[in-house]
């Protein structure tokens, strides 16, 4: 299978790769894909609390070539955004962006649920919106 | 900042990229080309020619393929009938003899490693009314022969159980398989693609009655193959699938493929006389990457038997790092995954979950497959670079990190996709 150019160079220089104290106030975890699907991603991100900016965002993926190009895509694109902006990034847009072929479009998916999963987390742990949205939802 | 890819020096004298795929297909010795060049532009004719000398030429050649190819498993001329290679002779030799022995059984027997060849044919009977038993195989892959006693029944016609395995590598017991087969009268064929030429295979110490087996396997040209059909104790009958103008007995017609028997004939007569020294080398050069792999890595482990397994064949799990990842960072390197990114269907081997490793370990698995022209240099460029780029990817592996920490993977709750 051939692999796009900037497949290769995420892979080949995988950016963000590492692993933020999951236990701390301002850092949202999350980890999706299962070992028995082929694909584990955790992304992790850190948050300022003032101004909901993503400082710091950290990756490891077990997967394919495309999954750790998704990843690493992910959290550059992630860095500096708004916790908000953050959840407007598309799987689509990764898609675009690495040229991923039909087969590999699942790698996107998962990079954006990682997105989504680590966000879910840190709002949990700070209280905002989703415990005002799951409110909503028992009401 | 990490980096994925790799700096290990290439030794003098290799050449990249380096083939250690030869379970796929395997180069064809100059040897056999040699002997094949004139069979194309200058003994042109056709085997089947019986009225002047470029018929007779051919036909010359191609009996002296058929001597070299029996020679090899212990048959007589007679008995090897010329195909297209093993699917095609898998598909005559269980299609053929369930046609022929209908009106005394319709039950078939196999087991689930089997390859494709042979479930599918298998599959495509069981549309037209056949009942066929597919064996388990225990962790090593191997079959369990009480499994295959209890499965016999009256109406059992064909037991058809693989040689070699071509994923694993493993070894069955056909020589037990043959004898339980002959004592309850049911036939016995095998898949023998992946052992021929590799190791002993002797239809009558094995008890065969039908052997397939395949040119570019063995250093041979691809297109052609042969099937062994036995013709005393028992005489076996097959029906032809193919039918025109009554070559090879009747069993197979099309005009034969002169070149490429001469080479299936010259390569199985150069496995003859160098399997003993070469089933050495390549289990010398298979054992040094599996010590050199399992010096410098943790969580790594040989899939199937290691005692009943093919002198070049060794499958090794990388847990924790999923396999095509792995082939994209030793791309100067040859091998086949499992893992199910690699296929087509996104599913991971079906061989490898058949000896019941979970799917991870399956996503995880890397094929080896040495061959004659392999050199030990390679097989030290090749461990270290796997080594490498096992580490750098686990390095990535959030799975490898979690272990590490002491938690038990089997105890998340994982979101299935």
């Amino acid at each position: 299978m051939a692999y796009s150019d900037k497949v290769v160079d995420h892979y080949n220089n995988p950016r963000n790769v590492g692993t933020l104290d999951k236990s701390s106030q301002e850092v949202g975890t999350g980890l999706v894909g299962a070992p028995e699907c082929g694909d584990v991603m955790r992304l992790q991100i850190k948050v300022n609390p003032d101004t909901q900016v993503i400082e710091e965002a950290k990756f490891k993926t077990f997967g394919c070539g495309s999954a750790i190009a998704s990843s690493s895509l992910a959290t550059e694109w992630i860095k500096g955004r708004t916790v908000e902006d953050a959840l407007a990034i598309k799987n689509t847009d990764i898609v675009k962006e690495l040229s991923l072929p039909p087969v590999k479009i699942h790698c996107s998916v998962l990079a954006e649920d990682a997105i989504r999963a680590a966000i879910s987390d840190w709002k949990k742990k700070n209280g905002v919106a989703e415990a005002a949205a799951a409110e909503t939802a028992a009401q | 900042m990490s980096t994925v890819s790799s700096q290990v020096e290439v030794p003098a004298g290799v050449k990249l990229p380096i083939y250690m795929d030869n379970h796929a297909t395997s180069p064809l010795d100059p040897r056999v080309l040699e002997a094949m060049m004139p069979f194309f532009t200058q003994k042109f004719g056709n085997a089947a020619s019986r009225n002047h000398s470029f018929g007779w030429e051919a036909e010359q050649a191609v009996e002296t393929a058929r001597e070299q190819i029996a020679k090899l498993i212990g048959a007589t001329a007679k008995e090897i009938i010329f195909t297209s290679g093993a699917t095609e002779s898998n598909n005559l030799a269980i299609k053929g003899i369930a046609e022929m022995y209908r009106e005394r059984g319709n039950h078939i027997i196999t087991q689930v490693t089997e390859h494709k060849a042979v479930l599918d044919t298998c599959k495509r009977l069981e549309k037209y009314g056949y009942r066929v038993t597919y064996l388990p195989v225990k962790a090593d892959g191997l079959i369990d022969l009480e499994d295959l006693k209890r499965a016999m029944d009256d109406k059992t016609i064909l037991v058809t159980i693989m040689a070699a395995n071509n994923e694993i590598g493993v070894l069955q017991p056909i020589r037990e398989i043959g004898k339980i087969c002959h004592e309850k009268g049911v036939l016995f064929h095998t898949d023998a693609v992946q052992a021929v030429g590799k190791v002993p295979v002797n239809v009558i110490a094995d008890n065969i009655d039908v052997l397939s087996l395949s040119g570019h396997k063995i250093y041979g040209p691809k297109g052609v193959g042969a099937l062994y059909v036995r013709r005393r104790n028992p005489r076996v009958q097959i029906a032809a699938q193919i039918d025109g103008g009554g070559h090879e007995r009747g069993m197979r017609s099309g005009t034969l493929n002169v070149p490429g028997i001469v080479g299936l004939g010259k390569a199985c007569e150069i496995a003859m006389n160098e399997m003993d020294s070469e089933a050495a080398y390549l289990r010398g050069l298979r054992d040094r990457l599996k010590a050199k792999l399992e010096s410098e890595l943790d969580y790594v482990h040989v899939n199937g038997s290691w005692e009943h397994r093919l002198p070049g064949n060794l499958n090794m799990s990388f847990v924790y790092v999923e396999g095509e990842s792995l082939l994209m960072g030793i791309n100067d390197v040859a091998v086949s995954s499992g893992s199910a990114c690699t296929s087509a269907t996104l599913e991971p081997s079906y061989v490898l979950k058949a000896l019941g490793l979970g799917d991870d370990v399956a996503h995880s698995s890397i094929r080896f497959g040495l061959g004659r022209f392999n050199t030990q240099a390679e097989v030290d460029y090749v461990a270290a670079k796997v080594i490498d780029i096992v580490k750098k990817l686990r390095e990535l592996s959030p799975l490898y990190e979690m272990v590490k920490e002491g938690i038990d993977l089997t105890k998340i709750e994982w979101a299935a996709h």
